[in-house]
């Protein structure tokens, strides 16, 4: 057990320490949300019409759902680096240690969602730049409801990564999933009033059920609750509940499919 | 466990097969590795010796036959394998944004080693591959061959028996290269580690006790260097001659010689006492109505390379690179654009 525990402690303060002692790249990862988050919320703003009864701008609006970005990104793209880091890098060692890799794949995933959840604090740093108000209560919140939506993107992106072997599936992970989960989230528009096809898909979506609480949440002191629950998907309850079972659902084969031996 | 020959043997390896879809990569592969040798493994690129090395310490999985590392059987005693053998990979494999010390240290806690045994030990062995002074220092910062070094090091931290090597100095210029080599004899000598290694290089070969020579998936001789090149026989004489084709049939018609020709299309003729044979060739050569003209001649000692033509019938040739290759390449062209 105590070697589990060091195991586990190995991989996860890797993860840790590379990205203390990679500033630059911290920075760099905060352009893309920023960017969507300006240029869009003072581009698509003006056109959109008045959110919550005019109580919500559209920067407002997105802002949880960027940080639901950054944290999917973070996470998946940590997680997917086991591909690379299999065959040329520390992980390989990793491999032929006599550890489990049940515990390897775990150290992973908390590895991978406590850089996802970092990266995200960094964005909702920027909240009362918005107007937005947050009580430290909130924060709080916020902060657990990062970790849980990066664990179930970490366990997902090790999923896929697992059998993979070489760094060309990458695009099509980007293309054909990372994209269409974020933009069918309700990141950048409500999905109340959608075409059904769209709000059919966003219900099956992860990271919907991650999108909608982070929004309840960090709207809760700057929007009245008739509005913010006239815009909602679920309760919290249900989408912690929904995001829970999606996070089993992909860390059991995660987990298997990266012990197995080749 | 023990053999006939009352050694005790560090690997035995018996009927080893391993599929990649339809391809074969080891075919049916036997051997022994006994202990404290220094066992090598030559053969060109795709010839089976990493898929070999994979399999023995439990990377991958044989699809028949049967390994035992150590006494353990790969198979169905993964995690005691793993423990009693270290693995320098033909990749790197440390961590380059860490330092030193926290490589050592993951890879002490990941093989249970306690804090004392890991301070005393990490000391010794940063001391044995001069790297004392650069403990604190970010692996990213080490040259090629420093960090190579650090892999021995760390491979060793947990004391195994069988130190696997898998193209350990690839990449390396020629100088890091004998100096790799020096420790690991150094190492040889003083812990009587059994040592597996793999190399396409020839005079890297040299320096193994025995030799498995491997081509296409399977083991075409096993022996120590010496007696390899004594199967060549006696010396090799190179001759570049006007005309080839009428050249080897007198030297067949004559003297009852083979000639083999070379890849630069140059005559190779294996035979004891090449000195005296010489002036013969050039006596036959210059005899008749069509004398055949010799443009150069010289004379040597056969090397492992003959040995491998002889057995094999070809060149241990550069193959064309493979997916991983290509991943390599554009890996290290990633890490330059990344510093």
């Amino acid at each position: 057990m105590i070697h589990h525990l060091k195991t586990f402690y190995t991989i996860w303060s890797r993860d840790i320490i590379r990205f203390s002692r990679n500033r630059g790249r911290i920075v760099a990862s905060m352009a893309t949300p920023l960017l969507f988050l300006f240029v869009f919320g003072a581009g698509l703003g003006p056109a959109m019409s008045p959110l919550a009864g005019g109580n919500l701008r559209f920067e407002q609006f997105m802002f949880p759902g960027i940080i639901a970005m950054t944290v999917l990104f973070t996470a998946v793209f940590a997680a997917v680096s086991i591909v690379w880091d299999r065959e040329f890098g520390f992980l390989k060692e990793v491999m032929v240690a006599p550890v489990s890799r049940r515990v390897v794949a775990l150290g992973k995933v908390a590895g991978g969602s406590t850089l996802a959840m970092f990266q995200g604090l960094l964005i909702l740093i920027l909240a009362p730049l918005l107007g937005i108000k947050l009580t430290f209560e909130q924060v709080v919140y916020l902060l657990l409801l990062m970790l849980l939506l990066a664990a179930v993107m970490s366990a997902l992106g090790i999923l896929v990564a697992a059998r993979q072997r070489s760094m060309e599936g990458f695009q099509v992970i980007m293309n054909f999933l990372m994209l269409p989960m974020l933009f069918l989230s309700g990141a950048f528009f409500p999905l109340t009033g959608v075409p059904v096809w769209m709000e059919a898909l966003a219900r099956v979506n992860p990271v919907s059920y991650g999108v909608d609480p982070l929004r309840q949440v960090a709207l809760r002191e700057s929007v009245p609750e008739i509005f913010l629950e006239a815009m909602r998907l679920n309760p919290i309850a249900v989408d912690v509940a929904v995001m829970l079972v999606f996070g089993v659902a992909f860390l059991v084969p995660a987990i298997w499919l990266f012990s197995k031996q080749d | 466990m023990v053999n006939s020959l009352g050694h005790m043997s560090a690997i035995q390896v018996d009927k080893l097969i391993r599929d990649f879809g339809d391809f074969r990569a080891v075919n049916e592969i036997s051997f022994e590795v006994h202990e404290s040798e220094i066992f090598g493994f030559l053969g060109p690129n795709g010839a089976g010796k990493t898929t070999t090395i994979n399999i023995l310490c439990t990377l991958l999985r044989p699809t028949g036959g049967s390994a035992q590392v150590n006494g353990y059987d790969v198979s169905s005693r993964q995690s005691e394998v793993r423990s009693s053998i270290g693995i320098i990979f033909q990749d790197p494999s440390l961590d380059e944004e860490l330092t030193a010390y926290e490589n050592l240290r993951f890879h002490a806690m990941m093989y249970d080693i306690s804090r004392e045994d890991f301070k005393r030990r990490s000391e010794e062995l940063m001391e044995m591959v001069d790297l004392t002074d650069k403990l604190r220092d970010q692996v990213r910062t080490y040259s090629g061959g420093m960090k190579r070094r650090l892999e021995i090091a760390r491979g060793l931290l947990h004391r195994p028996r069988v130190l696997f090597l898998d193209e350990p100095t690839l990449g390396l210029d020629p100088q890091t290269r004998r100096h790799i080599w020096q420790y690991l004899r150094r190492l040889r000598e003083q812990r009587q580690v059994t040592m597996f290694m793999t190399t396409h290089y020839m005079d890297e070969a040299e320096n193994c006790n025995r030799i498995a020579i491997i081509d296409h998936g399977q083991i075409v001789a096993v022996d120590t260097p010496a007696n390899l090149k004594e199967r060549v026989g006696g010396d090799l004489i190179t001759l570049r001659t006007s005309d080839n084709e009428n050249a080897s049939q007198r030297l067949k018609e004559v003297h009852g010689v083979e000639a083999r020709t070379g890849p630069e299309g140059q005559l190779i003729v294996e035979t004891e006492r090449g000195d005296q044979f010489i002036p013969k060739i050039i006596e036959t050569f210059s005899d008749g109505a069509n004398p055949i003209e010799v443009q150069s001649v010289s004379l040597r000692q056969p090397t492992l390379e003959d040995v491998f033509i002889k057995l094999t019938g070809h060149a241990i040739r550069e193959q064309e690179a493979d997916s991983k290759e290509q991943m390599r390449r554009r890996g290290r062209m990633f890490g330059r654009l990344r510093r």
